[in-house]
């Protein structure tokens, strides 16, 4: 009897949440990375409405977001994800490697290695820029307060981390000096955060750090939602294009069915509305007429690719951030 | 592992004040050993086997199944390969953290705890039921909430931080802050198990004491002291216990810094990150192991102190 009627509100209330994804001929499920919510709100939205023109389907899309990294072992463990749009290649390496759901050569399947939209490392810093911060190097200055999160549990660190390298090998010549380089901004950062929110929060709200490696999109969306007269962006010398992947998760539609609409829904990230919707997010568009249409919102930096300085995810992976490798040889006992 | 504990943790209904007749012996023979409850429990609840077998059951289910996964994951490592990862620097410096901060964490609220519980037994004041359900806040509320408000609180532009700052005293993002976290979580055990044997604590105990010469700390020391040591022990090891666990709200606040402030679960998590599923049960098992060691000592010494009690009597 208690029973019964704790029950019926509780089936009543799970009715009601399931009630538009039950009327939807399709679900798909989109697993993201953190600071991609804005993005695929708008674009979901968008896509729903093309495939409903085009086929007469109605389709719903649910997005779950979160740390890279820990999104792909949900998937690796598990959850249902029709189309999985991460901050890495090399977490979808590892559900392809892991779990056997795609193939190893899925980055082959799409256009620009399956990357639909870009996006690049900057700096936020505090209003009037009290550092003097212009470019890497002076991260590495001591009494300058760095905010970056822990590489070895945030994608977005990982391009951070990639970037200093590439900038200390450049500027002094050669992989040792490089370390020594990154080293050295690494002895600055007081708080490692597990993820790129949690060091927005760290930076933004409880003030701590005199500038905060960031990407681009998450440094724009701090700017716009508190406000320009609290933080500017500054774009250094050089930084990393960081390519955030996208691919169908084949096990998982084949199961479900799905496979047409999931197809669809990568590609119409590289249409004319998908790519405008990227842009209006802050993700850098690949298509040249959208890219040039939101030329002057993007700073020009000069960007190289993970591919060309690092032989790709795999080996920087191993390099830099496995055990033993340079970020935990930073924080050895004993190290410089 | 709680069920390692003996039942002085259960809270027990306050009996009326008339019904201490002969006071000292019942409250002995009340916190008997084991197998005494046993014998006596016997003939009021049917079916000793069925709720053997029941206890046994539920016990395997939650705690020695799920555990035992973390064993035979490891089991996959060589035992060199298992050293190394165990006693690495990093995971080495978390041990001394994680245990060490989670020790002066409850030792804080062994002190603080039992002050708690006395106020609220032996002093009626105004609001006295709402302190007392605040008692149990950080039981309920979740970890990260309580992890975000206290490095709210304790940052650099914080209310506590900001004074605190011109004094030369970080806590947010320090080792400091995992323990000021911990001590935060691990408050509610040892006012809760201390405040059930000071409720039935009898005050003509005291008043005995008085008249046959005894000043009020030797009251407190001979007399009260040596009941409430047993729940005490029991709090203190439950804090403890759970502070060794403890992620959710330590992580907001310690600033993760490799080889300073960085937790063992913290490592465990990181480890899973990089899909080092093997690595990161390996640490899981160190912890499993140490903890359970631990809390094996404070139940050992929570019998003995029991045995010399009733000796006494």
């Amino acid at each position: 009897m208690k029973l019964k009627s704790f029950l019926a509100p509780a089936t009543l209330a799970a009715g009601l949440l399931l009630a538009p994804i039950a009327q939807a001929d399709t679900t798909l499920l989109n697993v993201s990375y953190d600071p991609t919510r804005e993005l695929y709100q708008e674009f979901n939205a968008a896509f729903a409405k093309h495939w409903r023109a085009k086929t007469g389907e109605t389709v719903a899309v649910k997005q779950s977001h979160g740390g890279s990294g820990k999104q792909a072992r949900t998937v690796i463990d598990g959850l249902d994800a029709d189309v999985v749009t991460l901050a890495l290649a090399f977490d979808i390496d590892a559900i392809a490697d892991k779990a056997k759901l795609l193939p190893p050569d899925w980055q082959k399947r799409l256009p620009l290695n399956s990357t639909p939209y870009t996006s690049t490392i900057v700096f936020l810093v505090r209003k009037g820029n009290p550092k003097a911060i212009k470019d890497w190097d002076d991260l590495a200055k001591p009494g300058v307060s760095v905010i970056t999160p822990n590489p070895k549990t945030s994608g977005g660190a990982q391009w951070n981390y990639l970037a200093a390298w590439e900038y200390g090998k450049r500027k002094f010549g050669g992989e040792d000096k490089a370390r020594d380089f990154v080293t050295r901004i690494y002895k600055n950062v007081p708080v490692l955060d597990s993820g790129a929110r949690g060091s927005t929060t760290t930076f933004v709200e409880r003030g701590v750090g005199d500038v905060f490696i960031s990407w681009e999109n998450e440094a724009f969306l701090a700017q716009k939602e508190l406000g320009p007269n609290k933080f500017e962006i500054v774009v250094p010398s050089l930084s990393i294009l960081a390519e955030p992947p996208v691919a169908v998760v084949d096990k998982n539609v084949d199961r479900k069915g799905t496979r047409k609409v999931a197809e669809a829904y990568l590609e119409y990230l590289y249409s004319d509305e998908g790519q405008e919707i990227a842009a209006r997010n802050y993700y850098r568009p690949t298509n040249a007429k959208v890219a040039g249409k939101y030329a002057g919102q993007f700073p020009k930096v000069a960007l190289f690719t993970i591919n060309d300085a690092f032989g790709g995810w795999q080996k920087a992976a191993k390099t830099h951030f496995a055990d033993g490798g340079t970020f935990d040889q930073i924080y050895k006992p004993g190290a410089p | 592992m709680s069920a390692a504990f003996s039942p002085t943790s259960v809270r027990r209904p306050v009996p009326a004040s008339g019904a201490h007749v002969l006071p000292v012996p019942r409250t002995v023979e009340a916190r008997g050993t084991a197998p005494d409850r046993c014998r006596g429990n016997r003939r009021v609840l049917p079916g000793f086997g069925i709720g053997l077998g029941c206890t046994l059951l539920y016990l395997g289910l939650l705690v020695l199944i799920p555990l035992s996964a973390a064993f035979i994951k490891t089991a996959q490592l060589t035992w060199p390969a298992f050293v190394d990862i165990v006693t690495a620097p990093r995971v080495l410096a978390s041990y001394r953290l994680t245990f060490g901060a989670a020790l002066a964490a409850a030792a804080i609220n062994l002190a603080f705890g039992l002050i708690v519980a006395w106020v609220l037994v032996r002093y009626p004041f105004p609001g006295k039921r709402l302190v007392d359900a605040l008692v149990d806040l950080p039981f309920a509320l979740p970890t990260a909430v309580a992890g975000i408000a206290l490095t709210g609180l304790f940052a650099p532009n914080g209310w506590f931080g900001a004074w605190l700052a011109p004094l030369g005293i970080k806590v947010a993002f320090t080792p400091l802050g995992v323990l000021v976290a911990l001590t935060f979580i691990g408050l509610p055990f040892v006012v809760r198990t201390v405040q059930p044997v000071l409720e039935e604590l009898p005050r003509e105990l005291e008043e005995a004491a008085a008249t046959l010469g005894a000043s009020s700390w030797q009251s407190f020391r001979r007399v009260v002291f040596p009941i409430l040591l047993p729940a005490l022990m029991t709090g203190f090891a439950l804090a403890f216990a759970r502070a060794i666990g403890e992620y959710g709200s330590v992580i907001f606040i310690a600033g993760n810094m490799p080889m300073v402030s960085e937790i063992t679960p913290l490592i465990i998590i990181t480890k899973l990150e990089q899909y080092d599923y093997t690595g990161a049960t390996a640490i899981a098992v160190v912890m499993l192991v140490a903890a359970f060691a631990l809390l094996l000592l404070i139940n050992a010494l929570q019998a003995w102190t029991r045995r010399r009690q009733g000796a006494f009597a």
